[in-house]
């Protein structure tokens, strides 16, 4: 396609004892897409994404990200790339403001640059009257937009989005769909995990992992088009049910 | 290394920390309970000896014997008992620290100089009161002896009453008074305390709830992160060390007879150490329970073993051997040098290597400990 792959995977695995986590997968992801991530809890979709991002290393295989191998280059990876988790990474006893100073300056941003994205960020948001709010008080919506902000803060050509939506109303999610594909747009590529069937709609293309195993990988239109499908949902249990769970 | 990662970390940590009100009491109602209290509380003057004397003889001397046992203000003769067995039972009872027994004749045989044996029980389940009480009734009965052969004995051709006399004065503690030496030494456990279990909790809670995978896989440098974490706490274990001082002059009228500089200078290194050795440990924990249970049990060697409340010297070999290794004992020593005897940093700069060899042990040790990945 365009250039360089931004991220490629060969056959990367991770066991955790006994238990086989990620099972050779294998796959592609191209400047400028928003590639998807689809599973059911515990198919092994987080663990595939932290291998990536350098937060775990894989038991075997390839995998090169941004041109960085994720065995001897995690710390360059994650130079260069942006990572929203599950879990909510904010801290909620610091205020809004608080929370982009540090991630801003723990990613070496300078004060200058650092104010003028939060500008920019906080006007996107419209969360300018609450900046010096403790992000505790926020809903659950607006934190996790506040997450996918500071995700982004640095600017990353690649940002992984470990199901960003969850616990979030369907008028939310849309929204942050929007924005994520608004990103995708200005050139950059974005890894996101998701278990909502519709949301995969958004995605350029999509893999669909079951049991540690990617079951299916293409774009939402061929994937519909080549197991005769309806919808992601049908896919999705199609092929749970045909993988044996 | 960049400065400006630090500086985030810093800045963030603190305003975490003055965030919540809890913390600011702790920060400062700890020392000043701890230094107010503990001192009263931790008192080994033995101020008064319970004595019970068994008087078999009845004689003149043996009741000047027993009149100058309880003049002593350090004794109480409480009891008379009629017999030796009759003072153990009062022993047993816990009313009585030692029964002295005089035996029959002993004027008769003090006179003729035949020896006659004075044999003192000495309550032993408490050693300090042990020790120091018989202490006491030693130098009374020797103090006694000197009389009776100066008064009663011919003058033989040597004169047997030492011509000199043994006395001791206490040195850098004139008053020997226990706040001089217990508060230096409660304030370093308390500077211990506070920087070692909020630098442990404070990591192993970032584990907990998940804000520290944001960082793992953030640029962030191991060494970064460490100092980051570390930083903070070290200030906050010298704003203590300040308060600590300040409850120490006020308080009790305890200035540093050496320079204050030194102090400060010795515990800047020494809460490297410290706080180098609780990341460490936090780089294990992946609870908070943990880290604590951890922490404390590494506490209370160090603190036992200190010489805070038994004196080093009076401790078996292996043991004082370990307060080499023990950087809470160093602290104590070199505080009680530089606050009692004002010791300089030439005095006690083989403290200051041992502490800057565990300092430099232990802060790579914890930053190579943690991990950003797994």
């Amino acid at each position: 396609m365009k250039g360089n792959p931004v991220i490629r995977a060969n056959d990367l695995t991770r066991r955790f004892g006994n238990f086989v986590a990620v099972d050779r997968i294998s796959f592609e992801v191209h400047p400028g897409e928003l590639f998807g991530f689809l599973g059911a809890n515990g198919a092994g979709k987080t663990t595939a994404m932290r291998m990536l991002s350098g937060l775990i290393r894989p038991t075997s295989g390839t995998a090169i990200v941004l041109g960085y191998d994720v065995y001897r280059q995690s710390e360059a990876i994650k130079r260069s790339i942006g990572y929203m988790s599950q879990r909510f990474s904010l801290y909620e006893d610091l205020t809004i403001m608080e929370n982009i100073r540090f991630y801003g300056g723990i990613y070496g941003l300078n004060a200058h640059l650092l104010s003028q994205r939060a500008d920019e960020m906080l006007t996107q948001l419209d969360l300018k009257h609450q900046r010096d709010q403790l992000v505790r008080s926020l809903p659950t919506g607006w934190r996790q937009k506040l997450a996918f902000a500071v995700a982004i803060l640095h600017r990353p050509r690649l940002v992984f989005l470990d199901e960003p939506t969850g616990g979030v109303d369907p008028i939310v999610r849309r929204e942050f769909w929007e924005w994520i594909l608004d990103y995708v747009a200005q050139g950059n590529t974005v890894f996101a995990t998701t278990h909502y069937m519709d949301e995969a709609e958004y995605c350029s293309r999509l893999s669909v992992m079951v049991n540690g195993r990617i079951a299916a990988i293409g774009s939402p239109l061929e994937l519909r088009g080549h197991f005769g499908v309806h919808d992601m949902e049908e896919l999705f249990l199609n092929l749970a049910a045909s993988t044996g769970t | 290394m960049k400065v400006r990662v630090i500086m985030a970390m810093i800045r963030k940590e603190f305003a975490q920390f003055f965030r919540d009100p809890a913390n600011i009491r702790m920060l400062i109602v700890m020392p000043v309970v701890q230094l107010l209290l503990l001192p009263l509380a931790a008192d080994y003057e033995v101020k008064s000896v319970r004595v019970c004397i068994v008087d078999s003889d009845h004689s003149p001397l043996s009741h000047e014997l027993t009149a100058k046992i309880a003049a002593n203000p350090h004794m109480h003769v409480g009891c008379k008992a009629e017999s030796f067995e009759q003072a153990l039972e009062g022993m047993e009872r816990d009313e009585i620290d030692i029964a002295l027994l005089i035996p029959a004749h002993f004027e008769r045989d003090l006179v003729r100089n035949q020896n006659p044996v004075l044999s003192a029980s000495v309550h032993a389940v408490n050693g300090q009161r042990a020790s120091v009480g018989s202490q006491y009734l030693l130098q009374i009965l020797a103090d006694f002896n000197n009389k009776v052969r100066m008064n009663w004995l011919q003058l033989p051709k040597f004169n047997p009453v030492p011509l000199v006399d043994i006395t001791h004065t206490y040195l850098y503690n004139p008053r020997m008074d226990y706040p001089s030496y217990m508060v230096p030494g409660i304030l370093v456990i308390l500077l211990t305390m506070v920087g070692f279990s909020l630098a442990s909790m404070n990591l192993v809670r970032e584990k907990e709830i998940g804000t520290i995978e944001q960082i793992n896989v953030s640029p962030v440098r191991k060494s970064e992160f460490i100092l980051g974490k570390l930083i903070p706490f070290w200030i906050l274990g010298l704003v203590v060390l300040t308060l600590g001082l300040g409850i120490a002059a006020v308080f009790y009228g305890i200035y540093p007879r050496g320079s204050v500089g030194t102090i400060y200078a010795f515990a800047s290194l020494y809460l490297l150490a410290i706080l180098g050795l609780a990341l460490l440990l936090s780089a294990f924990a992946q609870t908070q329970q943990q880290v604590m249970l951890v922490s404390y049990f590494v506490m209370m060697i160090f603190i036992l073993l200190s010489g805070l409340y038994t004196s080093v010297e009076s401790m078996p070999p292996w043991a004082q051997m370990t307060t080499h290794l023990n950087p809470v004992a160093h602290f104590i020593v070199v505080i009680r040098m530089v606050v009692l005897k004002g010791s300089t940093l030439s005095d006690i700069l083989p403290h200051v290597g041992a502490m800057a060899a565990m300092a430099g042990i232990l802060l790579p040790l914890a930053i190579w400990s943690y991990r950003k990945h797994f």
